[in-house]
């Protein structure tokens, strides 16, 4: 129901409103807004005794220039979390105990590897529940349960018993975020595993197909679109695994070491750097796993689901 | 047919819709002049992509007309659907799958808010016109295609129009079950005395069915012939073999032909 | 599918006759053999006979499966006495852990037999993974024993069981600070937001524009690191709890819904437009029905989600009660056991949390093609 006349006389605003980047700018626009505005009211109640003590005059410059610029603000603002970034990202050695980038690092290597070793498993999982139907129902619903307790729960114990059989260090963490990102990719390949329909599985049926053939000529094929789908989900939780893995632990190196770090010193604009390194990090590796799907993806002219 | 209602339900002169897409204008309907009086059977006819279901639609005032005149009941079409004059059955069944039959057929009376028993009522009729009584509880996805299209006549009867717009209501089913609802929709028609419009592609059926045939040929989308029909109201299928119907058949045909619409 | 199911019994009938002649523990620096047990000896036989009778009747009905349980049962508890009463950890005890690994074939066989009898029978679908669930404890509890696994490092489901009994006023204090405080009303909180949001935005399709591409952005965003942060902001009781729990189910409550509610077809929308209908209706009567499979998702995707947020958010500060917080102070004391008596309760609170979302789920959208069953 699209109007010709409309569009041939719409201006720029229009064209702009009925965009996408414009809608997304101004939304973005107005977070940072408000997040300026909230620093504003969050750290005044502080600014405002401070003054008063000090018993000196202030005007509303001068309060919205000392909220922006407070050593240990209850909500920073996005300027001193960019300085903080520059100092800790760009200055520093990346070698250093204060490079963000090291710390970065740290906590990458235990989210790939979980990944790696999650998606492994998740598979292989899949592929017994898709053939075995004593897997499927004996197995799933634990499958299930198992991401009903609480990651942070059993990462201590976790981190006791391997520490028993001697390892520490990355392992562990690998396994916590292992545990958190098998699941998606469990649920997803068996949901792409059985997306042949009825029609496809019969015709390999009048081939006398193997059960392997079966799997290697039409159940793996199409699925490939529905692991690529659970991969992007998993890889953002391996992210937080690593993360939350490193609270416990008692890690001094990582993204959830200066998270803890940052609550104990009350360091907040340390805590929201990391904050922004995690997200920053997360994004890349979401990124990443898109960039392949559409390689893989691209190379047999399908559509991810 | 009787003269003494010889009323126009449906008024269009020179309508015009063209629609915007991405690359070129398509022009969907030009120049279409057509009057549909009440009591009339009319069926649309032509190759896909002629514009019947826009016509339809534009009827209905699910889509703007960029030009022209039409008027329903003597009203815009916005006015006639907020009186909810027409009952419309879509190409598909369009059954809500979470309502049992009965609740879906009482959604319209909902929306409407008409009273409990009234929908009851209404729901009950209507199952019985469609032959589908002891189906009520059932959900739409236990039934079959036609038994589902059924449910779908039935609920758009449900609101009483006088006018009930059909797009390829049967499109979707063997030739066994169209037979047999078509000559069911015939017998409601002959008995409630509405007015029907009904888009096919099918010659047989739209000769079958109708006291009025509009031909209709694509690119853009144009009235080529209309067709009145003087079979009697009250026919059965044997009709078929019958030379009057085979002679308003081949009027269909040639106008179809002349109108170049299979020469891709 | 018949050729290789015997395999399995036959291989354990095979294994079992040759742990008989095997040790299957030491007792006062005496190997012990089967027949100085005689109460564990005539279990395994009645494992073993129920095997071999499978093996001559070929019989795949549910009676079948069930006999086969039984002699399942009869012989786990032989392994189950030995450990109580034989130092069975090392090579002493080979008998009795090759008939363990025996064991573990004639339970995969038993439930094989009761998932193929379990088609269509709602109590046999719900025992299979009962049992093998059970079979997981067991193996848990036979290994720890037998192998005398110190309780500090990996305590027995008993000992877990003992300390939640001794437990148990803690447990439910920690239960109702960490669940009922700050779960329930963080996960009600932020999943009634991100509905209203979603309804509001998808009235606006400025925002949506604005907002449906950031969504997936944010999805990639580790959300539970705010913990430290809402902590400083709402202190240390459960409303910082909640306050995580509300951003981090926010957002898939927000996604799903607004993809929910595009979820509906131009047909569908098309008949409520010629019926009239108000924007309210149209939402009531169509678009929120086909919402609810989405809803449901988010829900279910939510209900792990505050789990997880409200034990990392009690890692950053507490008052002295709650999941997380007995966790963290209970290892550091060494009390393995109450910090797992504390997982089994969170494994059983979260897992019912769940079962009841799908359950209504399973009320709700019965309609939805993945549940529903033609007539
Ligand atoms: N919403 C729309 N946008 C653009 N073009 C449309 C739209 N609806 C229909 N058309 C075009 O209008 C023409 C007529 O379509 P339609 O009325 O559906 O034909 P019919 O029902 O006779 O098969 C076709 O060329 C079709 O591609
Ligand atoms: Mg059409």
């Amino acid at each position: 129901m699209t109007k010709p006349a409309e569009i041939s006389k719409a201006g720029i605003w229009r064209r702009l409103y009925d965009g996408k980047s414009f809608p997304v700018f101004v939304v973005v626009l107005s977070l940072l807004i408000l997040w300026y505005a909230g620093a504003v009211y969050m750290n005044s109640d502080r600014l405002i005794d401070q003054y008063e003590r000090s018993k000196v005059e202030w005007s509303w410059q001068q309060l919205t220039e000392d909220a922006w610029s407070m050593e240990r603000p209850i909500l920073p603002a996005p300027q001193q979390i960019i300085v903080e970034l520059h100092k800790t990202v760009i200055d520093k050695k990346i070698t250093s105990k204060r490079s963000l980038v090291y710390h970065s690092y740290v906590t990458i290597s235990s989210t790939l590897v979980g990944f790696a070793l999650g998606a492994l498993l998740g598979v292989l999982l899949a592929v017994g529940i898709v053939h075995l139907e004593t897997l499927d129902r004996s197995l799933m619903p634990w499958i299930i349960a198992s991401q009903t307790v609480p990651i942070l729960a059993i990462a201590p114990m976790i981190i006791v018993v391997l520490g028993h059989i001697g390892l520490t260090g990355l392992v562990p963490k690998a396994i916590i975020s292992m545990y958190l990102c098998f699941f998606p990719i469990t649920i997803g390949m068996v949901k792409g595993l059985r997306s042949p329909d009825v029609l496809q599985l019969d015709l390999m049926k009048t081939y006398s197909a193997s059960a392997a053939q079966v799997f290697w000529k039409l159940r793996m094929p199409a699925s490939i679109p529905f692991l690529f789908a659970s991969l992007k989900v998993a890889i953002a939780i391996s992210l937080v695994g690593a993360i939350v893995a490193e609270l416990p632990t008692g890690a001094v190196e990582g993204l959830g070491a200066r998270l803890l770090a940052g609550s104990y010193y009350g360091q907040t604009i340390q805590i929201w750097s990391a904050l922004v390194a995690a997200s920053v990090l997360g994004m890349l590796l979401v990124w990443a796993v898109t960039i392949t799907e559409k390689l893989v993806l691209g190379r047999t002219g399908r559509e991810a689901v | 047919m009787s003269d003494v209602d010889l009323k126009p339900v449906i008024e269009i002169e020179k309508l015009n819709l063209v629609f915007q897409t991405a690359d070129t204008p398509v022009h969907a309907l030009s120049d279409i002049d057509l009057t549909v009086n009440a009591g009339d059977f009319v069926s649309f006819i032509g190759p896909s992509g002629c514009g019947k279901t826009t016509l339809m639609r534009v009827i209905a005032d699910l889509e703007k007309p960029t030009g022209g005149h039409i008027s329903v009941n003597g009203m815009t079409p916005e006015e006639a659907r907020q009186k909810r004059a027409y009952g419309y059955v879509f190409q598909a069944p369009a059954l809500y799958p979470w309502r049992t039959v009965e609740k879906n057929i009482m959604l319209p009376l909902e929306i409407m808010g008409l009273s409990r028993e009234e929908q009851k009522a209404r729901a009950a009729r209507n199952l019985a016109m469609v032959n589908l009584e002891g189906f009520e509880k059932k959900f739409p996805w236990q039934l079959s295609g036609g038994m589902q299209q059924r449910v779908s006549i039935a609920r758009a009867l449900s609101v009483e129009p006088d006018l009930l717009l059909m797009d390829e209501p049967f499109g979707a089913l063997d030739e066994i079950t169209r037979d047999h609802l078509n000559e069911q929709l015939l017998k409601l028609w002959d008995t409630t005395k509405k007015t029907v419009i009904f888009v096919t592609h099918s010659i047989p059926e739209a000769v079958f069915l109708s006291s009025k045939i509009v031909v209709m040929s694509p690119r853009p989308g144009k009235v080529i012939d209309i067709i009145e029909s003087n079979l009697p109201r009250d026919r059965t299928l044997d009709i078929r073999e019958t030379p009057e119907f085979l002679e308003i058949s081949h009027r269909v045909r040639e106008g179809l032909r002349s109108g170049h619409s299979y020469d891709d | 599918m018949k050729k290789s199911a015997d395999l399995v019994l036959i291989l354990f009938v095979l294994l079992s006759g040759i742990s008989v002649f095997l040790p299957v523990g030491v007792d006062a620096d005496m190997s012990v053999q089967w027949w100085d047990k005689p109460t564990a000896f005539a279990l395994l036989v009645i494992s073993v006979a129920a095997a071999l009778y499978q093996l001559i009747s070929r019989e795949t009905t549910t009676y079948a499966a069930l006999l086969l349980t039984i002699g399942c049962i009869a012989g786990a508890f032989a392994p189950l006495i030995l450990t109580r009463t034989v130092d069975a950890s090392g090579y002493g005890a080979i008998g009795l852990w090759l008939f363990l690994v025996a064991l573990g074939l004639l339970v995969w066989r038993s439930l094989a037999l009761l998932s193929r009898a379990a088609n269509g029978n709602h109590l046999l679908a719900f025992a299979v993974p009962a049992l093998f669930g059970i079979w997981l404890l067991y193996l848990w509890q036979v290994v720890t024993i037998g192998f005398g696994i110190p309780s500090v490092l990996l305590p027995s489901p008993e000992q877990i069981g003992a300390a939640i009994e001794n437990n148990t006023s803690t447990l439910f204090a920690d239960f109702y600070q960490t669940v009922v405080k700050s779960v329930l009303s963080g996960f009600a909180f932020g999943c009634g937001a991100g509905f209203l949001v979603a309804i509001l935005v998808d009235r606006v399709p400025f925002m949506q524009r604005g907002l449906l591409p950031l969504g997936s952005l944010v999805s990639a965003i580790p959300i539970v690191g705010i913990a430290p942060i809402m902590v400083m902001w709402f202190g240390f009781d459960w409303q910082s709890k909640a306050a995580v729990i509300v951003v981090m189910t926010f957002f898939p409550m927000l996604i799903n819904t607004l993809a929910g509610l595009q979820a509906t077809s131009h047909i569908e929308k098309d008949l409520m437009r010629s019926y009239a209908a108000s924007y309210w209706q149209t939402l009531l009567f169509l678009r929120l029905p086909n919402a609810m499979p989405f809803i449901f998702n988010a829900l279910k995707i939510n209900s792990t989600l505050a789990m997880i947020g409200a034990i990392v958010a009690e890692f950053f500060g507490t008052p002295i009660v709650g999941m997380g917080f007995r966790i963290s102070t209970e290892v550091g004391r060494m009390n393995v056991d109450i910090v797992w008596a504390t997982i089994a309760v969170a494994a059983v609170v979260g897992s019912l949390f769940y079962g009841i979302l799908a359950l209504m789920e399973r009320r709700i959208t019965f309609w939805h093609a993945s549940y529903r069953r033609a007539k």
